[in-house]
């Protein structure tokens, strides 16, 4: 087999093309940008017989331009996906190899694009933001890479081959190199290359967003859990409660992050009860926010609420013991029939210390929310009905801070997701041949000035994951506003 | 004021307190100090040796203890050590115990002496910090002005194209952190790649001659992640200053635009960045241990990362103090100056 190019076939007249749009849109932006500070905006105007004219004069003539150099792009990178998808195998080059490997991921987006769409005014809020751009574009990037992470991880598609299997020869060799004769995998190239033990960057990145997918949002969650069940008290009550909560969290927000991590995440401390006690603490908010909300809105029905909670509470409470207690450590009280998982104590650590920095910032959000809504008209009128305090506080006002919540959550997996990086880059916590990309920057950053295609892949796709949840949540930002 | 600035110093002694307290238990916690102890002696010492070894040297004392001598305010101690000598914290190189001043912690300025570099932990903190510090110049340089226009063009017409394109930027920027952004630059300009080989990948000689080639990529790469949060800031901050209605006074009064921009809005739409810019000094910790590493400048950052990787007790709690008491430092200036600076907000 021949190495592949970049583009193969289609880039004979593609890549023109695409040089062509990008010059357009960038010269046109940079002049629209330039005639921005003299001309006068565009203005809409509104004729006698009801039609609309706009009128622009130069400036509005480029803000055209602009947009249709934008689409000319988008369009062009969209063929390069379609057509390369559609190519026989090594005809695209390596692009439409790698759009020929995501060929399952395209399909179920266009699935969910199609559908979401098409039922969009029935969806609330997830179906506004189909009218934003922004948040559509964003919503995409997300939901490629979780597409990614799970047929990769549970069903053990698209990668090309094994992560961790090293191929003689191939060590640091260019994208698009062909792997020697009776090699395992799917296709007879590495795609974008081996990295400096020989093993298949474009596999490595696709195993590596099932790490990134599956502990980010988790990881979130529970940082949410944590400052939802302390924050809303503070607000609710003030008082000192408010007080001592406000001072933990901020001596927690004072502590440099890259510090906390430097000092808690090291092979001592892993084996070390420090991150268990730890789990066990930030784990139990999640069981106490659910005790408290099912119990404040069925404590009137005693016969509905008691089965209702042994229900919920003994499945969390069994996922919690699980979790919690470890063969081998100081807190195995477990049966090993009875214990569901265990989790790797170096996972675990980066999980709770994730979850550590993100709580506090959680908490001064629900609490600023709830310092706001507590005076509003709805909450004296549950407080007129009898309502407890936490009814009030979970049933009230909880959901009508929904919308900044979700906008915060989202930013915060992105952030997360960079955290999580972050601890990858110094490789720190996760085993050093993890597929994250964090440590796979890491690694490839050590021969960054000789052999540069190794880093970036991990790097782009990080990038385009963080990317995506900064827009959704600007998309979401602008959508719920306008309720 | 005088009295909510005490307020604010006396948080912040007791916040500093309790993070130095948090800083020295998980530095010396059993396994830590047994590490110690074997990279200091040997390899092979037997489980009684690092005992006695960590007992000779003061490190089997109660922690609240330890806490108070390597702050200062208890006397340190003086061991009679199974070995028949006799060692004291204060106890300087060759000197006899009598001579050696009773109190040698933090408060006296004796940080220590660093196992990785051999030298006093005082002369470490102050040549990296001054490192630190050229870098952190730059970034300011580069990120204020630039977040700041952007944050005002973007936020001046709401809604318009450039705000658009502008907002976009600001977010792609957010979204890059600085080992991402920092992987690309060098990938791109410090590679021949992609034929575009303009600057230096490693920073190292920028540490004693400092010029565009070896600067620019660590100083952007840091720069380029804070500039769009400030930036988002400032153009919220300006868009709601636009829409006041003094604002609409002016400009129904037939002021033109660029003076109400510059005149009339500018002011009141910097007191929110300035909190902001403060605040993201915690955050810029972050990328210059990132970005020194990356680039192997080797500055605060740098010595951070090496103190922490090799176990270097007394290096990595001076370089926490260093950092605690800059992000405390910078909360206090924000809080002071969103006062001093906002005439709005009286503090009885």
């Amino acid at each position: 087999m021949e190495p592949l190019s970049w583009t193969g076939a289609l880039g004979t007249f593609l890549n023109p093309a695409f040089g062509i749009a990008v010059i357009c849109l960038l010269a046109s932006a940079f002049i629209q940008m330039v005639l921005s500070f003299t001309a006068s905006p565009m203005r809409m105007q509104s004729n006698a017989d009801g039609t609309l004219v706009k009128r622009g004069g130069f400036l509005g003539m480029f803000e055209q331009t602009t947009q249709a150099a934008l689409w000319a792009v988008i369009l062009v990178i969209l063929g390069y996906i379609a057509v390369g998808a559609l190519m026989p195998y090594g005809q695209a080059g390596i692009i439409g190899a790698m759009s020929k490997q995501f060929f399952p991921v395209w399909i179920l987006l266009t699935v969910m694009f199609v559908l979401s769409i098409a039922f969009k005014r029935h969806l609330g809020l997830y179906g506004k933001l189909f009218d934003s751009i922004v948040g559509m574009i964003g919503f995409g990037l997300v939901m490629f890479w979780v597409f990614t992470a799970i047929l990769a991880g549970a069903f053990d598609m698209l990668a090309t081959f094994d992560p961790l299997t090293q191929v003689s020869g191939l060590k640091n060799k260019t994208p698009g190199v062909t792997v020697p004769d009776g090699t395992v995998g799917s296709i007879p190239h590495y795609l974008l290359g081996g990295d400096n033990l020989a093993r298949d960057i474009f596999s490595r990145m696709i195993h590596g967003s099932t790490i990134v997918v599956a502990i980010a949002p988790l990881a979130t969650l529970f940082a949410f859990m944590v400052g939802i069940t302390l924050g809303l008290p503070a607000g609710f009550y003030g008082g000192r409660l408010d007080t001592i909560l406000s001072f933990l969290a901020n001596l927690i927000l004072a502590f440099p992050v890259i510090l906390l991590f430097f000092l808690l995440v090291t092979p001592e401390i892993v084996n070390s009860p420090i991150p268990t006690v730890m789990a066990m603490v930030l784990f139990i908010f999640p069981l106490i926010f659910f005790a408290v909300l099912l119990n404040s809105r069925y404590h009137t029905q005693p016969a509905k609420r008691t089965p209702i909670l042994v229900v919920v509470l003994g499945v969390l409470a069994w996922l919690y013991l699980s979790l919690i207690s470890q063969e081998g450590t100081s807190v195995a009280f477990l049966p090993n029939w009875f214990d569901l998982f265990d989790i790797n104590s170096g996972i675990l650590v980066v999980f709770v210390s994730v979850v550590f920095v993100n709580s506090p910032t959680v908490y001064r959000i629900v609490r600023g929310l709830a310092l706001d809504l507590r005076t509003r008209d709805y909450v004296a009128a549950a407080q007129t009905r009898g309502e407890g305090a936490w009814y009030v506080m979970l049933w009230e006002i909880l959901p009508n801070a929904r919308g900044p919540l979700i906008v915060d959550f989202c930013l915060r997996i992105g952030y997360t997701t960079i955290l999580l990086g972050t601890l990858g880059f110094f490789g720190l916590g996760l085993p050093p041949e993890s597929p994250d990309w964090g440590s796979t920057i890491n690694e490839g950053r050590k021969l960054l000035l000789i052999f540069a295609h190794p880093a970036l892949p991990p790097a782009i796709a990080l990038l385009s994951l963080v990317l995506g949840l900064n827009l959704l949540a600007d998309g979401l930002r602008e959508e719920s506003l306008k309720d | 004021m005088g009295l909510f600035i005490l307020r604010r110093l006396g948080v912040m002694i007791l916040t500093a307190l309790c993070l130095t307290f948090v800083v020295f238990w998980l530095t010396n916690l059993t396994p830590n100090l047994e590490k110690l102890a074997k990279t200091q002696g040997n390899f092979r010492m037997s489980d009684e040796a690092v005992t006695s070894y960590l007992t000779n040297r003061g490190y089997k004392q109660s922690l609240p203890q330890k806490y108070g001598q390597w702050l200062g305010v208890l006397p340190g101690y003086v061991i009679e050590g199974s070995d028949g000598e006799t060692r004291g914290r204060c106890v300087a190189f060759e000197q006899p115990i009598e001579e050696a001043p009773r109190f040698c912690g933090i408060l006296q300025n004796e940080w220590g002496f660093s196992t990785v570099f051999k030298e006093d932990v005082s002369t470490i903190i102050a040549k990296r910090l001054a490192l630190t510090g050229k870098l952190m110049f730059w970034v300011m340089m580069v990120m204020v002005p630039g977040a700041l226009i952007i944050g005002v063009l973007a936020g001046m017409r709401e809604g318009s194209g450039t705000d658009r394109s502008l907002s976009t930027v600001s977010i792609i920027s957010t979204a890059t952190p600085e080992y991402v952004s920092g992987v690309v630059f060098i990938a791109a300009f410090a590679t021949p790649l992609f034929g575009m080989q303009y600057f230096k990948g490693t920073a190292t000689a920028a540490m004693d001659d400092a010029n565009f080639i070896n600067f620019f990529l660590p100083v952007i790469t840091i720069a380029l992640y804070g500039m769009g949060y400030i930036a988002r800031m400032t153009r919220a901050s300006m868009t709601e200053v636009m829409t006041a209605q003094y604002i609409r006074t002016a400009r129904l009064k037939g002021v033109n635009f660029r003076t109400i921009v510059l005149r009339h809005a500018l002011r009141n739409a910097l007191i929110a960045p300035f909190t902001v810019i403060m605040l993201q000094f915690p955050w810029l910790l972050n990328g210059v241990v990132i970005v020194e590493t990356l680039f192997n400048y080797k500055g605060f950052g740098w010595t951070l990362f090496q103190a922490a990787s090799n176990n270097d007790i007394e290096l990595l709690l001076a370089v926490s103090v260093v950092s605690v008491f800059v992000v405390l430092v910078t909360q206090l200036i924000s809080d002071i100056g969103y006062v001093f600076l906002n005439p709005r907000i009286r503090i009885s």
